[in-house]
């Protein structure tokens, strides 16, 4: 099954470039540490989820490139286009002159219905271009006007058209010490339409990349182009072909579906955190060897302590004692619940790894068996030249503390009316805010009391 | 892309308008190495083919033939406009974007605005439609004029008032020199108060810019220079005064320091707009972001580095200094002192070899010595643009939307009430149909609002943070 991406705004096609990139270089590459036939299957099963072959020997990637202002589409074109590996459909994209201005409003309001026509028609395209549509894969940062604004609004455009197709959205949330000041609005306004529309929302965090890139990945002056590489990394980690079923029956062909299957059992929780390990410059690879009892346990404790990466963990965090009937607010302060885990394995000697540690009931919330709230999937194919890597999608508290600073900062500039006017003017009113906060405080609400 | 068109009024206007004119060719001719017109140079200037005179067609793409600037020149004297048509930017200015007279406004706002408005408003309306009819786009109008006089003070607020009227949509930035207090034109308090009325009411954004502080970075440059400091030596093309490299050959005049320094701060402003960055940053988002509140719209704007050392290495100690820079008090255009007030909002354009990770640290680094407004503590809007300006690696622009403007304001109408007071020189300006005592009375009325929005915001700095209680749900 295919997957069409959709690239929104500056951050969504910058970040679309690099996550092609690297499931090119991926699919290409020599370090599968597997036999030809399963490096085979994986390739064709790569290009069938996100290239598509056309006339030209270089694939063509599923995509529709949109924003308001052409700067960023005309350089992520030639930049695809110069790789020689493959490239960008030069039909795909549509943009505008004069950008969103960072106004949510403007990209929804008035952005979004003015273009709804041109650009679902280019989506349709690409979905025509699919034998099987496996589902929408939306890139956007919920911090400018384009990504944030007229992504709610494709993103409600998507469910509308395709209601039974599956739609995640991948939002990255911009640094704490602003990149845009009114970027809390923003947020709050992109989180809860979005929370409506889509299926999922997988986050990405600029503070806590830009940490992995300082700490783990040893770069000096991080440039955007190195964080959206380590956001590639981690999104090539779980989209690229994997095992679902008991293994040796081919990749799964379902891969949008088997996440949420696997991530979403219930609607009101729909907040998806990403760790992967491990992560580290490409020249220290050679001189590394990991372990699997090492990589789970590291894993497992990320998961429990809430910790972004494998440095820094805090290891006296426990979970609760099982069989003692604690309500949910005497769990230990710092502990991480789940309501739902997913552990993607790559690489060597992956079918005897033991993940009975991922299958203590005292991680999840009472109302889920871990039978029901973990999955697994292994895959022999090593990724991206990590002889063993692993990657935990989780469906937890992990963004419970973030998502309430969000919250908190926009309800305090929202209570002294700064910049409402800006919003007012294209048809975003006070009662429109008060509705997006209920919805988000309600989700802050349900996530605490896990 | 989108285009913009500077109107620039007045002596003073025109006379900045034209280093901007030479500048932004100096700069796109340093990026711009095969002459093809592109869609940065478009932002300002079009192509026309002028083989068979001046009125040719627009080219939209290929090579260069003739670059006209997207301009509207007035002036109610011709000396300026005269001059800058005889000198190296005569092929630049189309001979249909000129307004003059030539008895000038005596430094009276009430001519500027109420006689000369009416006599040339048809004329204005119509070179303004023509100038946007060449725009495939238009985001933004620069108006460039000085607050003291009387056809840029007085002509040039009309002009703004022409524009909300005309074409809404478009963003209003203006560029206002205002007087100091040794200003020579006695009336000067009167045009600038009754030009901020206009300005309050009618601007999306204004940058206040004070002759004394753009005279004291020049000192500062020229000190820094002959000091002769062992071992450091000034590339020329750096300075932020210099002209050199552009189309100016002849001997400089005295204002022709001052008034680059405000033409780079044109340029900076628009460097996002016109070219590529990882983080860009259009015109609307500055007016998004930097206005909480719909008049409190002056932003003190600083420019670093003043220069750049000839030395080739950048140790990242004096990508630093550039950044504290921006925030001292020597570096700002207005004679304030943003650290010691109440910032509402701050934006920084970084212009160069600058990453994400040099904008962090330095943002972590001076956050604990300035002040935020309790519901904008992490007020922060950042912009990345590749291209550096001529002679630079990398530069800043800094806009603060901050308490500090609030003495400029109150010192104004403080000799504003010592003229009127007494009545001084009123008649000159009662004397002009449809002027009466209430345009007076409204303007300073309009002063003193905007006064004291900024107190009630500076009431709350140092008070306890107390955060708006949240929403309850039922559980």
């Amino acid at each position: 099954m295919s997957i069409v991406t959709v690239q929104l705004g500056q951050c969504g096609n910058q970040i679309g470039h690099e996550v092609f990139s690297a499931l090119c270089s991926d699919s290409r590459g020599t370090h599968g540490l597997c036999s030809k036939k399963e490096n085979e299957s994986y390739q064709d099963s790569c290009k069938e989820r996100f290239f598509c072959e056309e006339e030209s020997a270089v694939p063509v990637a599923r995509a529709v490139l949109v924003d308001m202002e052409p700067k960023v589409i005309s350089q992520t074109l030639a930049m695809a286009a110069r790789s020689g590996h493959w490239k960008y459909s030069s039909h795909s994209h549509f943009c505008q002159k004069q950008g969103s201005g960072n106004n949510w409003a403007n990209g929804y309001s008035v952005h979004g219905p003015r273009h709804k026509e041109a650009i679902m028609d280019l989506v349709q395209k690409e979905a025509e271009k699919c034998d099987r549509l496996g589902g929408f894969f939306t890139i956007m940062s919920m911090a400018g006007g384009t990504g944030s604004g007229l992504g709610a609004f494709v993103t409600q455009c998507l469910r509308d058209a395709f209601p039974t197709s599956f739609i995640l959205n991948h939002v990255v949330w911009p640094y704490g010490t602003g990149e845009v000041i009114v970027q809390n609005y923003n947020s709050v306004l992109t989180l809860s339409h979005l929370y409506h529309s889509s299926d999922a929302l997988l986050v990405h965090e600029n503070d806590v990349i830009h940490r992995i890139c300082a700490q783990l990945m040893n770069i000096k002056q991080i440039s955007f182009r190195d964080v959206n590489q380590v956001i590639a990394h981690q999104l090539g980690s779980v989209f690229q072909p994997t095992h679902t079923a008991g293994g040796g029956s081919g990749y799964s062909r379902n891969p949008l579906g088997d996440l949420m299957e696997a991530l979403v059992p219930h609607p009101e929780f729909r907040m998806l955190g990403l760790r992967n390990i491990p992560q580290m410059p490409e020249n220290s690879l050679a001189y590394s060897t990991f372990s699997w009892p090492g990589l789970i346990k590291h894993l497992r404790q990320m998961l429990i302590a809430n910790a972004q990466m494998e440095e820094g963990i805090d290891w006296q965090v426990r979970p609760p004692h099982p069989g003692s009937s604690m309500p949910s607010t005497n769990k230990p302060l710092h502990f991480n619940t789940s309501i739902a885990n997913l552990v993607i394995l790559r690489g060597k000697d992956v079918h005897g790894v033991d993940l009975g540690s991922f299958q203590d009931p005292s991680l999840y919330t009472s109302w889920l068996t871990p039978q029901d709230a973990f999955n697994a999937w292994k895959t022999p194919r090593a990724f991206n030249k990590y002889e063993k890597s692993a990657a935990l999608v989780s469906n937890s508290q992990f963004l419970l503390k973030p998502l309430d600073s969000i919250v908190g900062k926009a309800w305090n500039m929202f209570a002294s009316k700064a910049y409402l006017h800006q919003y007012t003017k294209f048809g975003i009113q006070e009662e429109d805010f008060l509705d997006c906060f209920t919805t988000l405080e309600q989700v802050i609400s349900s996530y605490t009391n896990l | 892309m989108t285009q913009s068109v500077v109107v620039q009024v007045g002596q003073c206007g025109n006379q900045v308008g034209c280093r901007f004119w030479d500048l932004a060719l100096r700069e796109h001719a340093a990026v711009n190495k095969k002459g093809i017109y592109d869609e940065a140079l478009s932002s300002f200037f079009r192509n026309v083919d002028t083989r068979n005179g001046d009125n040719g067609p627009d080219i939209y793409k290929g090579k260069i033939c003739s670059l006209k600037a997207r301009a509207l020149l007035i002036d109610m004297e011709e000396g300026v406009v005269n001059e800058i048509l005889q000198g190296p930017l005569r092929d630049v200015f189309d001979s249909k974007q000129l307004i003059t007279d030539v008895s000038g406004s005596g430094n009276n706002w009430a001519v500027g605005h109420k006689i000369y408005g009416c006599q040339y408003r048809e004329n204005i309306v119509e070179k303004l439609r023509k100038t946007a009819e060449h725009c495939d786009c238009l985001q933004c109008f620069f108006i460039i004029h000085s607050m003291g006089g009387g056809t840029g003070s007085g002509l040039g607020t009309f002009v703004l008032n022409l524009l909300e009227e005309e074409f809404p949509e478009v963003y209003r930035f203006v560029t206002s020199v205002y007087p100091s207090g040794e200003d020579d034109v006695i009336t000067s308090p009167y045009n600038t108060v009754l030009a901020m009325k206009e300005l309050n009411e009618h601007a999306d954004c204004v940058l206040p810019i004070e002759n004394e502080s753009l005279f004291e970075i020049v000192n500062k440059i020229h000190q820094m220079i002959n000091s002769g400091k062992l071992g450091s030596t000034v590339k020329h093309n750096s300075l932020v005064t210099s002209s050199s490299g552009s189309a100016k050959t002849l001997q400089e005049k005295p204002f022709d320091a001052m008034n680059n320094i405000v033409a780079k701060l044109l340029l900076n402003l628009t460097s996002s707009a016109r070219f590529e960055g990882s983080l860009n940053m259009d015109l609307n988002e500055i007016s998004m972001n930097l206005v909480p509140f719909p008049r409190l719209h002056y932003l003190v704007s600083s420019l670093t580095p003043l220069y750049t050392l000839a030395d080739v290495n950048l140790p990242s100690r004096r990508l630093d200094q550039m950044f504290s820079d921006a925030f001292s008090r020597d570096h700002q255009l207005i004679q304030a002192d943003p650290k010691h007030s109440l910032y509402l909002a701050c934006a920084l354009l970084v212009r160069g070899n600058v990453q994400v990770s040099d904008l962090r640290r330095n943002i972590e680094r001076l956050k604990p010595s300035l002040h935020f407004i309790s519901w904008n503590q992490e007020g922060w809007k950042t912009g990345l643009c590749s291209v550096p300006p001529v002679g630079h690696s990398h530069s800043l622009l800094a806009l603060a939307n901050n308490t500090c403007i609030k003495p400029t304001f109150i010192e104004l109408k403080d000799r504003f009430m010592k003229l009127y007071k007494k009545k001084a020189h009123l008649h000159h300006y009662l004397q002009v149909d449809g002027m009466d005592q209430s345009c007076f009375s409204e303007a300073i009325s309009s002063l003193s609002d905007l006064i004291e929005e900024y107190n009630e915001l500076d009431a709350t700095k140092g008070g306890p943070r107390i955060d708006a209680s949240r929403l309850k749900i039922a559980v």
